[in-house]
């Protein structure tokens, strides 16, 4: 299929589309706009709902009625508008609840700014709202994994009947690439569970994330931690750089992924054997690749768009066998190609 | 021999846990026999809210959701949008629907969704022990009015039939009780219009059901229906609020 120029932001409405998602409900907010724009436009042309809620909680949970019909849903946001959305992702990982949210990150606290950020990923992968869960969280690194990974993000949550997040940034959503649409494919999945009316052919379906009786409680978040270690076992994606003679690793995530390709490849022409692994999944974050890495390597540098997030998980991890230092700008800065091979040189150097 | 009274097939056989005198009992029969007489049990699907009807998932036979506190609306949005076909209600207390989910209520109003709300005002937060709602009168004593609601810091109850019907879109909006035998049966013919609304493609419905809270107001059952009587009924005068099909007539 021939390739388009298209907005980050609008191959990811494409390609929801495209993976039968025919609802989508969403709020205002910078720089992810563009997804809705996109949604108001072709919905009403496909039979689809776009629907403009009167608020980040009102479109969540919209999202989480859909979802409670068995239908393919989604919706979008950034960074403060996600914080909004957490109640009701929170309820939707309680009620074991497929549905896709996407994160174009901006910077924070509060209401910060609109440049790009990498500061939800504390938010996006250790649970965000109340209790305990997880999120399948994808993070594109181009127009065309923000395709590719909105299909798999659906694919993802109605496999394991839990909300997957795309966690993009304010670069990825506004950047224009060419892009190989994915193609429009029937998704019958079988939901048995899906409030359809019981049609009188069955007893009443329920969804519900109350269990006063602790020990069913207990019980649910067991069985739904089981089927996280599957999830955590079989759905690990990543992207190995030069790293097979590497002294120094990289690790990195959507842009800072792309940045540090640049350093690497300036690092290598000084002689210096760096090399990169960019998680796809954040969660589950790719622990085993990180830890076999750390018996190769001098020390590992991270880089991020946040005050060090990612570097935990890479330090738990390589279990801290290996130093771990961290090159990072915030508040919608965006690392230099030089700044990160300032930071790959000073761990080869042991200066750190 | 004859049968002259059954439980509705709309309600499972689930003992509620409702408190004694406790109306709730009633306004269920009642959303479940409109269900029953209007045969779209199979393809009812109810949205239960946070507060005293939580469990109301367990009672009614029709699938069920739980939706977060005041976000029944908006569930109920999406459940309607994805299936139009199917017939779906809220089913909401006064902190719920007028405190918590106001945003929600109004939204889902203004867009004259195609959905049916059932608005229980008992004017108390019941399932956390009698706090003040947005529907406490003036003077109530509650856990957390315990001076009696002052007007003047923390404002006046909030009279959702009046509010609403400042919108142009909403279809239908009744305000009705339960507290004798008159009222229940008014409130029957307002809830089942609710639903047959809905099923006619009409858009949004709300029906307020000025109910009691015996334990929560500190009340034998017989004198909560009277003070409904004599002091709620006043506050928010019964009656239908708005009715699209007789301003087209």
């Amino acid at each position: 299929m021939a390739k388009v120029l298209m907005k980050g932001n609008e191959a990811i409405a494409e390609a929801a589309i495209r993976a039968g998602c025919r609802h989508y409900f969403g709020y205002p907010i910078t720089p992810q706009t563009e997804v809705a724009a996109y949604m108001a436009k072709r919905m009403p042309k496909i039979g689809g709902t776009f629907l403009q809620a009167e608020s980040e909680i009102s479109a969540i949970n919209m999202v989480y009625g859909v979802s409670s019909a068995g239908l393919r849903v989604m919706t979008s946001s950034s960074s403060p508008g996600v914080s909004l959305k957490q109640e009701g992702i929170s309820y939707l990982a309680g009620s074991d609840l497929p549905a896709l949210i996407v994160n174009v990150q901006r910077g924070g606290p509060g209401l910060g700014g609109i440049q790009p950020s990498q500061s939800d990923y504390f938010q996006a992968t250790k649970g965000g709202g109340h209790g305990d869960y997880h999120l399948i969280v994808l993070a594109p690194a181009s127009v065309q994994e923000m395709a590719d990974l909105t299909v798999k993000a659906f694919d993802l949550a109605d496999k394991y009947r839990m909300p997957a997040m795309l966690l993009a940034d304010g670069t990825m959503g506004q950047m224009m690439e060419p892009v190989e649409l994915p193609e429009e494919c029937a998704h019958s999945v079988d939901k048995p569970w899906a409030l359809t009316g019981t049609q009188g052919k069955r007893e009443h379906n329920i969804i519900n994330s109350l269990y006063l009786v602790p020990e069913q409680l207990e019980e649910k978040n067991l069985e739904r931690y089981e089927r996280y270690k599957t999830v955590e076992r079989d759905e690990v994606m990543y992207e190995e750089y030069m790293l097979d003679d590497a002294d120094v690793c990289v690790v990195a995530f959507g842009i800072a992924a792309r940045v540090s390709k640049n350093a690497i490849t300036a690092a290598r022409a000084k002689g210096i054997k760096a090399g990169l692994i960019r998680p796809i999944t954040l969660y589950p974050f790719p622990k085993d690749i990180i830890r076999k890495t750390a018996e190769n390597v001098k020390g590992f540098v991270s880089v991020e768009l946040s005050m060090g997030q990612m570097i935990d998980d890479i330090r738990l991890a390589e279990e801290c066998k290996k130093p771990v230092t961290l090159c990072s700008r915030v508040g919608g800065m965006i690392p230099s190609p030089e700044e990160v091979l300032k930071a790959i040189e000073d761990m080869e150097g042991g200066k750190f | 021999m004859a049968v002259v009274f059954k439980k509705p097939e709309a309600l499972t056989d689930a003992p509620l846990h409702y408190c004694p005198g406790c109306t709730h009992g009633i306004i269920h029969r009642l959303v479940a026999e409109a269900i029953d007489d209007l045969g779209i049990l199979g393809r009812t699907v109810g949205v239960a809210p946070v507060g005293c009807a939580v469990m109301a998932y367990d009672y009614f036979s029709c699938d069920m959701v739980e939706a977060a506190h005041g976000r029944a609306p908006a569930v109920a949005t999406g459940l309607k949008r994805a299936r139009p076909e199917n017939i779906v209600f809220t089913y909401q207390g006064d902190g719920d629907l007028a405190s918590i989910g106001m945003a929600e209520t109004v939204h889902a109003a203004t867009r004259n969704e195609n959905i049916t709300v059932i608005f229980v005002n008992n004017a108390i937060y019941g399932m956390t022990g009698g706090q003040m709602a947005p529907t406490s009168l003036p003077g109530q004593v509650t856990q957390t009015s315990p001076y009696g609601r002052d007007v003047k810091t923390v404002g006046y109850p909030i009279k959702v039939c009046e509010l609403l019907s400042a919108l142009d879109a909403p279809y239908y909006i009744e305000r009705v009780a339960v507290n004798n035998v008159k009222n229940v049966m008014n409130a029957k013919k307002a809830i089942r219009k609710a639903f047959e609304n809905q099923v006619e493609g009409k858009g949004f419905s709300l029906i307020e059901v000025v109910s009691s809270c015996p334990t929560n107001w500190g009340m034998t059952p017989e004198k909560a229906l009277k003070w409904v009587e004599t002091d709620m009924i006043p506050y928010y005068p019964l009656g239908v609020y708005r009715d699209k099909s007789k301003e087209a007539e």
